[in-house]
């Protein structure tokens, strides 16, 4: 796949050197870098992008001509214009997947990256450095393991004998214990907290290292000033870690937006369509209804709808950095 | 950094609360495993009798080697070609005045955002087309695909940020473009490459979506996509599934606890150079 490239690259340039010998030396290194940087580079870019063309970009346009059309991935397809589009905003089920993956990025964002704030802060403060940085590894292993096994091991800590009700009974709260993942109020809201779980270690040590970068005697200048926690925290903490957080914010929120793994290990997308997300009935309207179209028009809507959430939140950091 | 000593109590006892509430599922899983195979264990005990039994069973009847075995050839399959092209292409975009770089650029950071799940149907009819499906090829394939803009984004941001002088000392002795990447570039590139490569080892191990859609072989899949065969097969025995499942991540686990240091800071600056 890569050997044409490097062939290229590999065989001997009759340009290039002999140039720079005649121009002043600057310039002509400029032209000989631009010179040797377009041809090679270009041929540098194929392997990438013959993989990224072939198996994302073909497919989405794939994925857009599908949606057109009513399919059964078998027999003859049916054009049907915009059809399947507005089925995705009028059907009352697809809808709730939308609201649910909304619902979610309460979990997977606001939750992790306050937490992550408040725990990366504490960190900082920290005298003994061992401490700081087991407990850096240890938050951070939830991002280690598969989000379906996140799901699994949440499935059993929310069973009626499992360990949330438990610890709920040592507290004297066992009036609420139930099963959580199949009570239709509290279903979302657990799977939504397995995110904030899985997310909360990578908040927690890029804020750390975002903290790293503010400059010591910012704090020492406040605390001279008589600030106290909060007042340190508003003023220097949160404008310095503003880059920090517009990353971890899109990186959550298409989390959210995206979420399969875990639901699908964990409800299935149940009880009833109490968790049902958008990756999950794409996958079923495509595979089990086999509504190809349907599923497809979904999944442009899916990356819209990411890409409308996400992009403003770039605009936001670049904007502030300006 | 000034601390009081209030505020270092009570961050030393908020910490240990967000530790304990980390290690919670998996002690809980670990407490799960170790209790009778047949009978519905409760939360969080110590089992007068542990069952270590229990994941020798889970390691057979999960043909655990095999899992493992098809895993790692997805992974053979797409973190050195992932590598590579990443490579080449961060080298085209960072270090070399590539014309119109900055599109192609942009082009890539684009794929950055699309969920795989919006992908996934097209995968499956192409897969079909090109005769892959239910092999190894259905999964390789498209990831190395789909991973390509982060692998391009982060290796660009390693060259970009490598100092010109030194391709300009390579040029002015004659070197080639070649022999300049080579002998310069590949050398300094080895601590971002070798990061990506970790990353891109727990993301291919760890992958669920494709494998399930694309495999319908479970004992091909990687090992997280075999987890739904884990609660197929130990629908009635929480304890066998737990044990299984523990089994399944002790590999990336280990491997992360080895690379830690490397592969937190690599994340970090990853995601914070662009």
């Amino acid at each position: 796949m890569t050997d044409p490239a490097v062939a290229a690259v590999a065989a001997p340039r009759p340009d290039g050197t002999a140039a720079a010998t005649t121009a002043p030396p600057r310039r002509a290194a400029a032209k000989a870098a631009a010179r040797r940087g377009t041809l090679a580079g270009w041929l540098l870019l194929v392997p990438a992008l013959a993989a990224y063309v072939s198996f994302v970009v073909w497919p989405l346009i794939q994925g857009v001509q599908y949606s057109f059309y009513d399919w059964n991935g078998i027999g003859v397809a049916r054009w049907v214009g915009v059809d399947n589009y507005l089925t995705v905003f009028t059907d009352p089920d697809l809808l709730g997947a939308i609201r649910n993956a909304f619902v979610l990025i309460a979990f997977f964002t606001i939750i992790p990256v306050g937490a992550g704030l408040v725990l990366a802060t504490l960190i900082r403060g920290l005298r003994s450095k061992a401490f700081a940085a087991s407990a850096q590894t240890v938050l951070f292993l939830p991002q280690i393991i598969p989000l379906a096994a996140a799901g699994i091991a949440w499935s059993w800590m929310y069973a009626q004998t499992g360990a949330v009700n438990q610890i709920l009974g040592w507290l004297g709260l066992g009036w609420i214990t139930r099963p959580w993942l199949a009570d239709y109020g509290t279903a979302l809201p657990a799977v939504g907290l397995i995110g904030s779980w899985v997310l909360t270690g990578l908040c927690t040590v890029l804020l750390l290292t975002g903290l790293g970068k503010i400059d010591v005697s910012l704090y020492e200048a406040v605390r001279l000033d008589g600030a106290g926690w909060w007042r340190e925290f508003f003023t220097i903490t949160l404008p310095g870690l503003r880059q920090e957080i517009a990353v971890l914010v899109t990186v959550t929120v298409i989390a959210a937006l995206s979420s399969f793994d875990i639901i699908y290990t964990s409800t299935q997308g149940g009880p009833g369509r109490a968790t049902l997300v958008p990756g999950l009935s794409i996958f079923r309207i495509g595979f089990t209804q086999s509504d190809v179209g349907l599923a497809s028009a979904f999944g442009i809507v899916l990356m819209v709808l990411v890409l409308v959430v996400v992009l403003p939140i770039q605009r936001l950091s670049r904007a502030s950095d300006s | 950094m000034i601390a009081s000593r209030t505020e270092r109590v009570l961050g030393y006892l908020l910490l240990s609360v967000a530790v304990i509430v980390t290690m919670l599922p998996l002690v809980s899983m670990f407490s799960a495993a170790l209790q009778p195979a047949d009978r519905n264990p409760t939360g969080l005990t110590w089992p007068t009798d542990p069952q270590w039994g229990n994941f020798a069973t889970a390691f057979e009847t999960g043909h655990v080697w095999q899992l493992m075995g098809s895993s790692m050839l997805i992974v053979l399959g797409v973190v050195p070609a992932s590598l590579i092209a990443a490579t080449l292409a961060g080298f085209a975009l960072g270090s070399l005045q590539v014309r119109f770089g900055r599109g192609v650029l942009v082009f890539f950071i684009l794929g950055l955002t699309i969920p795989f799940e919006a992908l996934i149907i097209p995968l499956y009819y192409q897969a079909q087309s090109l005769g892959t499906v239910n092999t190894p090829w259905a999964v390789i394939f498209p990831l190395i695909g789909l991973y390509m803009p982060f692998g391009v984004f982060w290796m660009r941001a390693h060259f970009i940020n490598v100092p010109r002088e030194l391709s300009e000392a390579a040029r002015v002795d004659g070197a080639s473009l070649w022999r300049e990447f080579r002998s310069i570039q590949l050398p300094l590139a080895m601590p971002a490459l070798s990061a990506l490569a970790i990353l891109l080892f727990i993301w291919t191990w760890n992958q669920f979506l494709l494998p399930v859609v694309l495999i319908a072989d479970p004992l091909q899949r990687t090992v997280a996509g075999a987890l739904t065969f884990f609660q197929g097969q130990y629908s009635l025995s929480i304890p066998l599934l737990n044990a299984g499942a523990l089994i399944i991540i002790t590999p990336a686990v280990v491997l992360f606890l080895i690379f830690q240091r490397q592969f937190i800071r690599a994340l970090v600056q990853g995601a914070v150079k662009g």
